[in-house]
């Protein structure tokens, strides 16, 4: 059916087309099945970068098809071209080629969701009027199908004024490559002819872009006529002069009288629509299945609620369960790797480095990549089976007592994964006020880097006994998770009612039916989440790693070599056997310790233990602490080294060790006290440089991540304070 | 009679808009306008937010929003 009006295209445009690089946007609703198709036709040849200048993640990916290149961008999800949040205005702002770095793309693909024609035509229509080639993919048709809609696709695109229309099922590739033929043939196609829908609208751009200079596309008349101009929109302002604004002011008094513009945009748009959709969409009574009835109970306020916290158990559980085999076997992997190095070096500041250093460090974060990945993968699939949405929904009452909508509890989710897509996921959220407190409130939340030390903590300190059952192990970790929200949730009402005052954020939101997510889409995205990870265990923790290891050898001791040489040939004299190797062994511990006690790292730990001492803590845990600043998951690896078990750093000999370390008067450093305040340092403390530099990025300040830094230290602090004090006395 | 006082499965059609509510007007944009057939699915707990079908999509919104369509009740809704 598509196929017929390819002849529109002239063979000269062809042979033009074939030499240049398009470079075609793909716009569409969001759930509308738009990245599984960019998925689809670019295959592996995709990637994620940032727009210059700007915060925002830019999907790039190219297709071949005849060898002619074309470049595809996936823009946001977006419902209008009235750029209503901050997803919203990077679209539009790309559309229009606004901007920066960014030219007018050459064609649009706008994909239309099948089942939901409604909405999806509201933007199409508004995409016409950039007059640019393009072509529709229509989404979803198998879902059309299985729900009685037809679709007449030669009526829709005579109603779209010859816009090629091609039918598409993205999770299976059917209709793709005569999908990627139209594509091929856009650039320099003629452009999308306007529907004629609202004459007087037309009308009055056509007068406003005669008087006005300085815009470039009608559509930009039409969004300044109906939406006026946010504060978001300077740079249009700028090339606005006074009496331009009057004139826009007297034609939008004009067009509308005193309804509000969007309304009657609205009205006007809905109602072509309704004409378009009684023409070429015809329905068949649906079938209620039994699936449908189980459905419709599952979504009642009750059991969806149950529901909702059964899966988040589930997903807890998940990461937990399943991912210690494999924890253990990359740990076991990372040792005997560690051991082996060792033995093909000499001993001495190389060996040292290479064992302790990089691969007990890097190895120690490594050893998280499954918890990490089941987690991104729980997160991935709940978002694609459009189950995050309705979780918004659930949560949306519960969100508004601390001045927050549903919406907020997407980027929370995330973040029990990590704080830095849980932050770049806050950008649905319309106000920038709502969008900040959310962005503070989300690194409280338990992310996978804190996990490392909860584990060390509790394995060695709390007994594995069963309280019912229940397990006490799991109880006080659950009870942290806890914690993290709870602080999230003060944090964000204490900001509301203070510095981000405003009314509550409004909640309207589309719920998408349940789909089942599509493995390649999952996949992908999963993959680039592991490389991102990968990426930062090899530079941001591998440095870290290094640096800690320098400046806990450096500078060695000439006294303590000489001190253990002595000791050696006194042990060697005296002893025999296994009690010689066991005194050897205890010797070689010691001079490490002691080498590492006049360190520098030693050194500076010793030089702060008066500002941690208060917590109970002493000197290697205030080395610890400073050393996890930049990254967290880099504490126990520095514990392992500080407590002078060096290889031999697995959990339970570093838990033994934690368990008799004492004060230089014998008594015990880790009492109950001094635990649960660490703990509660840990779960406020922000040691996290990722996420104070993707803070500053999307709110565009210093002001933010200091600020988020300097309060949560703070209470980790006095939260540690609180609990050691008072349960000491 | 509202949005906001549709019954488990009833029908309504949207008669008139309180458009002077920016997030009203956001409604209308997803197609919430004069004309528009929505069916009550369902409420979180506490009854608010509300859950309607359009157009065999899903869309949630407020009490407080859903009090400024008036609608007419659909006979076949029941």
């Amino acid at each position: 059916m598509a196929k017929s009006s390819v002849t529109s295209v002239s063979v000269d445009e062809i042979t033009v087309s074939r030499r240049s690089l398009g470079r075609i946007v793909i716009v569409g609703n969001p759930n509308s099945g738009k990245s599984t198709l960019f998925n689809r036709l670019t295959g592996l040849h995709q990637q994620t970068s940032n727009y210059p200048g700007a915060t925002v993640e830019k999907h790039v990916g190219t297709a071949t098809v005849d060898k002619i290149i074309l470049e595809l961008i996936d823009l946001p999800g977006i419902f209008s071209l009235g750029a209503h949040s901050l997803e919203e205005r990077i679209a539009v702002d790309v559309i229009l080629g606004r901007m920066s770095g960014t030219n007018t793309p050459s064609g649009i693909l706008a994909v239309v969701d099948m089942t939901n024609l409604y909405q999806g035509l509201y933007l199409l229509q508004q995409l016409m009027g950039l007059e640019l080639p393009m072509v529709v993919a229509l989404t979803m048709s198998d879902a059309a199908d299985a729900k009685g809609l037809r679709v007449d696709i030669n009526a829709l695109q005579a109603k779209l004024g010859g816009v090629i229309v091609c039918p598409v099922v993205g999770t299976t590739g059917q209709g793709v490559n005569a999908l990627r033929q139209a594509l091929a043939e856009l650039p320099g196609s003629p452009p999308s002819d306007l529907p004629a829908f609202w004459p007087e609208l037309n009308k009055a751009v056509q007068q406003v872009s005669v008087q006005l200079k300085g815009f470039t596309h009608r559509v930009e008349i039409e969004r300044a006529l109906i939406d006026g101009f946010s504060e978001s929109e300077q740079d249009m302002l700028d090339r606005f002069r006074e009496s331009d604004n009057i004139r826009l002011d007297e034609a939008r008094r004009q067009l509308f009288g005193d309804e509000p513009p969007l309304a009657t945009e609205a009205r006007y748009r809905y109602k072509w629509i309704r004409e378009v959709l009684d023409e070429v969409q015809q329905k068949t009574p649906p079938i209620y299945t039994w699936i449908a009835r189980v459905h419709a109970w599952v979504n009642r306020p009750v059991p969806g609620t149950i529901g909702l916290f059964v899966v988040m158990a589930i997903v807890f559980q998940a990461v937990f369960a399943w991912a210690t085999p494999m924890m253990d076997a990359i740990d076991t992997g990372s040792k005997a790797f560690g051991n082996f190095l060792a033995l093909q070096v000499p001993e001495g500041a190389l060996a040292s480095l290479l064992s302790d250093g990089v691969v007990a460090g890097v190895g120690s974060v490594i050893v998280f990549l499954p918890q990490i990945v089941i987690l991104f993968l729980f997160i991935i699939l709940l978002e694609d089976s459009g189950y995050l949405a309705r979780a918004a929904y659930l949560m949306d009452r519960a969100m508004r007592s601390v001045g927050l909508s549903g919406q907020s509890i997407i980027p929370m989710i995330s973040s029990f994964a990590c704080a830095v897509p849980g932050i770049m996921a806050t950008r649905v959220i319309p106000n920038r006020r709502d969008r900040i407190a959310t962005m503070l409130a989300a690194p409280f939340m338990t992310c996978s880097a804190r996990l490392p030390i909860y584990a060390l903590l509790i394995a060695a300190f709390v007994p594995a006994q069963s309280i019912g059952w229940l397990n006490l192990q799991g109880l006080v970790l659950f009870g942290l998770y806890l914690l993290g929200i709870f602080a999230g949730m003060l944090t964000a009402l204490l900001l509301k009612v203070t510095a981000l005052r405003g009314p509550n954020p409004p909640f309207a939101l589309m719920l998408p039916e349940f789909r089942k997510p599509n493995l390649r889409t999952v996949l992908m995205q999963l993959v680039n989440r592991i490389k991102v990870f990968l990426r930062r265990a090899g530079t941001v923790i591998f440095s870290v790693a290094v640096i800690v290891w320098a400046l806990a050898y450096y500078p060695r001791s000439g006294t303590v070599e000489l001190e253990l040489a002595e000791q050696q040939t006194i042990a060697e004299a005296s002893l025999v056997g296994s009690s010689l190797s066991a005194a050897l062994r205890q010797l070689e511990h010691q001079a490490s310790a002691d080498q590492l006690a006049q360190s520098w790292l030693g050194r500076a730990g010793q030089m702060i233990e008066p500002v941690f001492k208060p917590l109970g803590w002493d000197w290697r845990i205030s080395a610890a602490v400073i050393a996890g600043f930049p990254a967290r998951e880099v504490v126990v690896a520095v514990l392992g080294t500080v407590y002078a078990v060096g290889n031999e750093a697995d959990e339970a000999t570093l838990a033994q060790r934690l368990k008799s370390a004492t004060w230089p008067d014998g008594s015990a450093i880790f009492t109950l006290p001094m635990i649960f305040g660490l703990l509660i340092f840990y779960a406020f403390c922000l040691q996290c440089a990722a996420t104070l530099a993707v803070i500053h990025r999307e709110t565009n300040s210093w002001r933010w991540p200091v600020f988020a830094w300097l309060y949560m230290s703070t209470i980790g602090y006095l939260g540690a304070f609180a609990v050691f004090q008072l349960g000491s006395v | 009679m509202t949005l906001a006082s549709l019954q488990y499965g009833q029908k309504g059609i949207i008669r008139s808009i309180d458009t002077r509510d920016p997030v009203v007007q956001r409604l209308m944009v997803l197609g919430l306008v004069e004309g528009a057939e929505l069916e009550y699915l369902s409420s979180a707990i506490g009854g608010d937010p509300l859950e309607f079908r359009l157009f065999d999509n899903a869309i949630s919104l407020r009490k407080e929003q859903a009090q400024h369509f008036t609608i007419s009740l659909l006979s076949d809704g029941g």
